[in-house]
């Protein structure tokens, strides 16, 4: 349920090359920064930081930032080694953000919406109290304004050092879900690398529509507890987003080249515009799409060649 | 759910006990010999009791979080199946979650006591070998989830009251468990609880583990009882993660403030359910009855609220859960 460190550092911030972590491949940091963390070799969806994910996403000047503000406190004086208190001044200090969760209202392509995104730089995108109160008063915002609320996860699972706080914040956010269902109004969850633990067994799960990004490690516990726990290795491709498409659990797999105009698609859908217009699909390089098969590929599948437009 | 503390930690957990064990055994000892011999022993036997009570107060005022956490999970605690048979007139066991299959480690059925119809959602763990490991030591897998809330359905139909015994160390993790969804079922289900147009009683009897236990812990009024605790996650995985040693499982679980005090200190919780002294498993049935009465009161104040009140009641109290400051 709890957080657990994943990806650990293999990308050194400023070195000119980093070595992907899926394939191996040294990616030249600048086209890979172009691709928006897409390995060219394997399609491997990197972690994406929460402000690259936003000006990704939403159209260029429109994001407006709610609740920035927010800031945890340690609730439970939890000390383990070193104090949680200090922990969160220098996890502030280091990435600029004040917890793991940004929230505001933007339009993509046209079509306004609350966004809500995971930044996994700040302990591990772990959800305590900021991250649920963001998304319950995100969601209670887009109720009252009618706006569809789309929800990128990206999160090691509950923050142990608000322990049951955080542990609270998978019902608070589920709370706020079911009054945003209530008004009528639509949520999209996209799940990337890596969503576990109490965020996938929260909000991240009880959205209307379920989106991933290829190659996503998501489950409900670690791998790593799993094989403990069983004593056996685990299959080719468990947990990733093939996997739970295969097994019925989630409704599309986006690649992050597309994720904006699908975003776009289905927000015409919910708000009664024409998807057809809305989709227009931006200029995108000619192997965008490549990646998609690849990705399935190196998650144990074969792969398949990508129809233009699948829809 | 992680990985298996060292054996030596666990036996440490429950040292306290022995002296208690020990001044129990000589009062038994006596008792035998006073019917053995006819010999008048009351007097000697009246000391030793009234020991027993001043050190098992004592102890029991002064255990840590860690020694709590084995107290919950002590092998004579009372488990749900105890409840049930202590505390009910009539119970119709309703199985399967009409999809997939059915799971032990869940029991959901129709229950009566003392006129009062209710549906019952627990974890089960089993007494015997053969019952734990059909119950799976009380780890559910997504049709457990499944199955309660399937019958919660059921429940708002008829419109019956629910009330959940929550004891289990955490939803499994397995291949099987992540196939079928254990993360997304537990979701469906806290957010279904928001929903349900009856009223809600959930109660920790011994481990409150994480997800698992809230995936069936969304209720309008919550209580714990004195010696169980309520955790994002057990101390073992919290010390394999945080401090990189199982055996630290005791300074985690100060860390993690998961006794039922904290709960309610941190707004958590409702109430904590004062155990027997020297905890349940000296006195089930002394704990079962504070527990069905606790139940009873509840149910007869929620009765009287209007559901449209006690949805909004229900959503209002796990909104102010973990307020952040403003910078
Ligand atoms: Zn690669």
């Amino acid at each position: 349920m709890a957080w657990t460190r994943f990806g650990k550092k293999k990308d050194m911030p400023g070195g000119l090359w980093i070595k992907c972590e899926s394939c191996g491949a040294m990616l030249f940091r600048k086209e890979f920064e172009q691709r928006h963390r897409v390995c060219a070799t394997c399609g491997y969806h990197f972690t994406l930081p929460a402000r690259d994910r936003i000006a990704l996403t939403a159209d260029e000047g429109t994001f407006a930032e709610m609740w920035p503000e927010l800031c945890a406190y340690d609730v439970l004086e939890f000390n383990d080694r070193v104090p949680y208190g200090e922990k969160l001044v220098a996890t502030r200090k280091k990435t600029g953000e004040n917890d793991a969760m940004v929230t505001g209202t933007c339009t993509i392509k046209g079509i306004p919406c609350a966004l809500g995104v995971m930044n996994f730089t700040f302990l591990g995108g772990s959800m305590g109290m900021v991250v649920g109160e963001k998304i319950a008063l995100l969601c209670e915002h887009a109720a009252e304004k009618g706006l569809p609320v789309v929800l990128f996860a990206c999160s090691g699972g509950a923050r142990m050092h608000e322990g049951a706080v955080s542990l609270m914040q998978m019902a608070k956010t589920c709370g706020a879900l079911t009054r945003l269902h209530r008004a009528g109004v639509v949520s999209i969850s996209v799940m990337t690398h890596p969503t576990t633990g109490g965020v996938t067994a929260s909000f991240a799960s009880v959205c209307d529509l379920l989106l991933a990004e290829p190659g996503a490690l998501i489950g409900f516990a670690g791998p790593r507890v799993i094989a403990t726990t069983i004593k056996k290795e685990l299959p080719k491709g468990f947990q990733r987003s093939e996997f739970l498409l295969e097994k019925g659990q989630i409704d599309r797999i986006v690649a992050r080249a597309q994720m904006r105009d699908e975003l776009a698609r289905l927000l015409a859908y919910a708000t009664g515009r024409d998807p057809v217009a809305a989709f227009k699909p931006a200029p995108v390089p000619a192997d965008a799409a490549e990646p998609v098969a690849v990705a399935a590929e190196a998650a144990g599948k074969k792969p398949k060649k990508k129809a233009k437009k699948d829809g | 759910m992680s990985e298996s503390p060292a054996k030596s930690v666990m036996q440490d957990g429950l040292a306290f006990e022995r002296p208690l064990n020990e001044l129990q055994q000589k009062i038994d000892e006596l008792r035998k010999l006073k019917q053995d011999t006819h010999l008048d022993l009351d007097g000697e036997i009246e000391l030793l009791e009234d020991r027993k009570r001043r050190e098992t107060a004592d102890v029991y005022s002064k255990l840590s979080p860690w020694e709590r956490v084995n107290v919950a999970r002590h092998a004579d605690r009372p488990l749900t199946s105890d409840y049930m048979q202590l505390m009910l007139d009539d119970f119709v066991e309703l199985h399967g979650d009409r999809v997939f299959g059915e799971d032990r480690a869940i029991v959901t059925g129709l229950a009566s006591m003392d006129g009062v119809r209710f549906l019952l959602v627990g974890h089960r763990k089993g007494k015997t070998v053969k019952d734990r490991l059909a119950c799976n030591f009380g780890c559910a897998h997504p049709e457990g989830y499944r199955k309660a809330m399937q019958k919660m359905r059921l429940a708002e139909k008829m419109k019956l009251p629910i009330v959940t015994f929550i004891n289990t160390p955490g939803a499994y993790p397995g291949i099987g468990a992540e196939e079928r969804g254990q993360a997304a079922a537990i979701a469906q289900n806290i957010y279904d609880m928001f929903e349900l147009r009856v009223p809600i009683v959930c109660l920790v009897i011994g481990e409150g583990g994480s997800g698992g236990a809230l995936g069936i812990g969304v209720g309008d009024r919550v209580g714990m009882l004195e010696n169980s605790y309520y955790s994002v996650i057990s101390p073992e995985g919290c010390a394999a993660i945080l401090w990189k040693a199982g055996d630290k499982a005791p300074e985690a679980a100060e860390a993690l403030k998961l006794t039922s005090k904290d709960l309610r200190r941190l707004g958590l919780v409702d109430e904590v359910i004062e155990e027997p002294l020297g905890g349940a498993h000296r006195d089930p049935k002394g704990a079962i009855e504070r527990v069905k009465a606790q139940i009873l009161t509840w149910l007869r104040e929620l009765q009287a609220t209007p559901i449209e009140e006690l949805l909004a009641q229900r959503y209002r109290k796990f909104r102010s859960m973990g307020q952040p400051t403003s910078g």
